[in-house]
């Protein structure tokens, strides 16, 4: 058995004084990095606010074709998804490795039931002929500014897409080092800055939803 | 020849632990990876510098005989792509703040060791890619990306330029993501906010610039490529896309950028001076909330590139007002150097005579961009010359000076060698020389209205360009002297003491070169920054 010290220490890089340190300094990158993911998505958002500004009844027809529930479910996913992250960590805390990974592992898995359904989406919008370029076929109203909305739906939900397939990778490698018990109460960072990764996404799942999937609601 | 032998057996530091070509490559020492990053920025800006000689070779006549009007516009464009994003940005903030950074602090690394690698590793990719997008045809853009041209009308590398930029990009949040994590969290005991050298609070402000910034620089460069790719996208008027948006996005960025290039000269610029005229540094506190107030409004300003453009007149005028508001912590920082300087003893050593060239170039520039600010003024002058002379004094004048004279300073703790004092000095006075006879007629041309990017000119102008090329002429000279005399240094300079300037900062209290770890166990600090007292008088080389 390892000596208590030794436990104290287990995870310790060789730069940083202590596991506090370590720990603050994991914590604070990773704040700080989702700052920067906020500026990347924050370009998009700006361009979204300008031509819905712009184009307001064109966002209204764009939303009506949006598929509402699939949508809707996959919110529910992704909020229950972080609320099984947030679990892990408190799990991991405990001391409890087996749990934590099991939690990570079930919210990985609701990632990829997450994309599954983001897949059917984007297929319908291919078959309904909702792709702006060649493969446009809606006829609706100022087909233009419609296109520009499906345009920017693509490209957010696509980036978030991305995004959730690093997370969805990430959570299953971090729950699979959990299970091997490689995390103490001391020794935990990897899970909680994952988490925080994971609760980023979701959040800005968030925005995206009701921006893309509700406008037509509002109207009604 | 007075070469001083090296001690016969040489302490072991980060130098000569190993020698391996792997030890490099693999390394996540903070202070190799700021040598392999000086390395790299340096071969990067002698290829931006090539692609300046020949934009000066064509102008020293009217017509446009040298080369066409296409590769002309290749040219500007390789040169402003490869300075600003491949030299400038990395300059200062990931050599000499990757090495100084920790050591300033009285840190073992930074935060995340191997994210500081893998940062170097991508500047190297993004650098490889540019240098393809050179050798394959160029790109003809210009560095600013202007949609449509960029994202539909331009038969150039447009895309590999883009991702190349990309790539570097997040090199440079890397570095800025690291810095800020490392001084919040890694100081010293005793190493209080109030007691960082000025040093590190510049490089906070860049850092903030970095991660704040860079991100949407590069979410509008990607839509510009995605645009390009499937012809169309979010700037195209086509589909109600408005191409002033990408202005906009492009410049939230590339006008703080400026200021991830001046602040962290500014950071040298207040290390050097204190030390030069052995005083503290006048109004310490309002020179470190200078750096952070920098940072903040050089995020409110970016529209004054577009007063021509087509944004309100009411747009206009504010972002014409919140222009001329970074003219004030910039002044405090001038200010108080002088002040600094004032009654200080001072000694006129290399890094100082590159210090006060940075005053009294960056003045110079700072004072231009107050015309441009103004909304009149920037109409006539607007994409002439006179805007080139603008922040050349500011990106060559200001943060290239500031960069050797952090170079000059710190090359004793880098190397363990002296630099050739008198060699030093001619080739400050020469650079000082050929800078000024370089851009400061451009802006007497700029104001007659010389336009710029084109590779042709009436007559008239011929002198003032004949001018500016032969400064250029002997710009190039004072830069290549460094280049030889610091490499002849490493094996013939007089062997460093371990505080050679006796300055303050805890990177001088350790050995030079450092050992690996930086400091043989973590410095207690407990004298403020500056603090002259707390080191033994020694005299300064000269
Ligand atoms: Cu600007």
């Amino acid at each position: 058995m390892h000596d208590s010290s030794a436990v104290a220490t287990h995870g310790l890089r060789h730069h940083f004084a202590d596991m506090e340190q370590q720990r603050a300094s994991a914590t604070l990158g990773m704040w700080v990095f989702l700052v920067t993911e906020i500026m990347f998505f924050g370009g998009l958002f700006a361009a979204y606010l300008v031509y819905r500004t712009a184009h307001y009844d064109a966002w209204v027809i764009g939303s009506e074709h949006m598929n509402f529930w699939l949508g809707t479910i996959n919110t529910v996913i992704l909020l229950c998804s972080s609320l099984l992250v947030a679990l892990a960590v408190h799990a991991v805390q405990v001391g409890q490795n087996r749990m934590c990974a099991i939690y990570l592992w079930i919210a990985s898995a609701m990632g990829v039931a997450f994309l599954a359904l983001k897949g059917i989406e984007y297929h319908a919008h291919f078959v309904e002929g909702a792709v702006p370029g060649a493969l446009w076929k809606l006829a609706v109203p100022d087909p233009r500014a419609v296109q520009m909305f499906f345009y920017i739906y693509f490209v957010m939900t696509g980036l978030h897409a991305l995004h959730v397939t690093i997370g969805v990778a990430l959570l299953a490698v971090i729950g699979w080092h959990a299970a091997r018990g490689r995390y103490s109460p001391v020794y935990y960072s990897p899970v909680h800055v994952s988490g925080l990764y994971w609760h980023f996404v979701d959040v800005v799942w968030i925005f995206l939803y009701p921006l893309l999937y509700l406008i037509a609601h509002k109207k009604a | 020849m007075a070469t001083i032998a090296a001690p016969a057996v040489e302490r072991e530091n980060y130098l000569n632990t190993d020698f391996r070509v792997r030890s490099w490559l693999l390394t996540t020492d903070h202070k190799r990876i700021g040598i392999l990053y000086l390395l790299s920025i340096t071969a990067m800006f002698f290829v931006g510098g090539f692609a300046a000689t020949m934009i000066r070779l064509e102008l020293l006549t009217p017509a446009g005989d040298l080369m066409s009007s296409d590769t002309y516009n290749k040219m500007f464009t390789i040169h402003g792509i490869v300075m600003v994003f491949f030299f400038l940005i990395p300059s200062i903030p990931a050599t000499l703040g990757n090495f100084l950074v920790p050591m300033m602090i009285g840190a073992r690394d930074l935060a995340f060791p191997k994210i500081n690698l893998a940062s170097w590793y991508m500047y190297i990719t993004g650098a490889g890619l540019m240098m393809y997008v050179v050798l394959t045809g160029g790109v003809d853009t210009g560095w600013t990306f202007y949609v449509p041209f960029s994202s539909t009308y331009s038969n150039t590398h447009v895309i590999a330029a883009v991702v190349a930029i990309f790539i570097a990009g997040f090199s440079s949040i890397f570095t800025g993501f690291n810095f800020i994590v490392t001084i919040h969290r890694m100081r010293a005991p005793g190493m209080t906010w109030s007691r960082l050298p000025l040093f590190i609070w510049s490089h906070y402000a860049t850092s903030v610039i970095m991660v704040l910034g860079t991100p949407v620089v590069a979410i509008a460069l990607t839509l510009v490529a995605l645009e390009r790719a499937f012809h169309m996208g979010i700037f195209d008027p086509r589909l109600g896309g408005d191409p002033l948006l990408f202005q906009h996005l492009f410049w939230f960025y590339s006008h703080p950028a400026v200021y991830i290039m001046i602040l962290p000269s500014m950071a040298v610029v207040s290390e050097v001076v204190s030390t030069f005229s052995r005083k503290r540094v006048f109004g310490y506190a309002a020179v470190a909330l200078a750096s952070i107030a920098i940072a903040v409004l050089g995020f409110l300003v970016w529209a004054h590139h577009m007063f021509v453009a087509g944004i309100s007149a009411y747009a206009a005028l504010v972002f014409s007002l919140l222009s001329y508001f970074v003219a004030v912590p910039s002044a405090i920082k001038v200010f108080n150097w002088m002040a600094t300087m004032y009654k200080g003893s001072v000694s006129l050593a290399t890094p100082m005579l590159y210090a006060m060239g940075f005053i009294g170039l960056f003045t110079m520039g700072g004072m231009t961009g107050l015309y441009l600010a103004a909304l009149g003024i920037d109409v006539h002058v607007h994409d002439t010359y006179f805007v080139i002379a603008h922040f050349h004094y500011i990106m060559v004048g200001g943060a290239v000076m500031g960069y050797l004279a952090g170079i000059h300073f710190w090359w004793p703790k880098i190397s363990g060698r002296m630099y050739p004092e008198a060699w030093g000095k001619i080739a400050a006075a020469t650079i000082f020389i050929g800078f000024n006879l370089t851009f400061f007629p451009q802006f007497v041309l700029g104001y007659l209205g010389m336009p710029r990017r084109y590779h042709a000119y009436p007559p008239e102008f011929q002198v003032l360009n004949v001018m500016s090329t032969a400064g250029a002429s002997i710009l190039a000279v004072g830069y290549v002297l460094p280049l030889i005399y610091l490499l002849w240094s490493l094996r013939y300079g007089e062997v460093a003491p371990d505080n050679p300037w006796a300055a303050t900062g805890l990177e001088w209290r350790t050995p030079s070169p450092p050992p690996t770890e930086n400091f043989p166990e973590t410095p207690v600090v407990t004298w403020e920054a500056y603090d002259y007292s707390s080191v033994a008088e020694v005299p300064v080389a000269r």
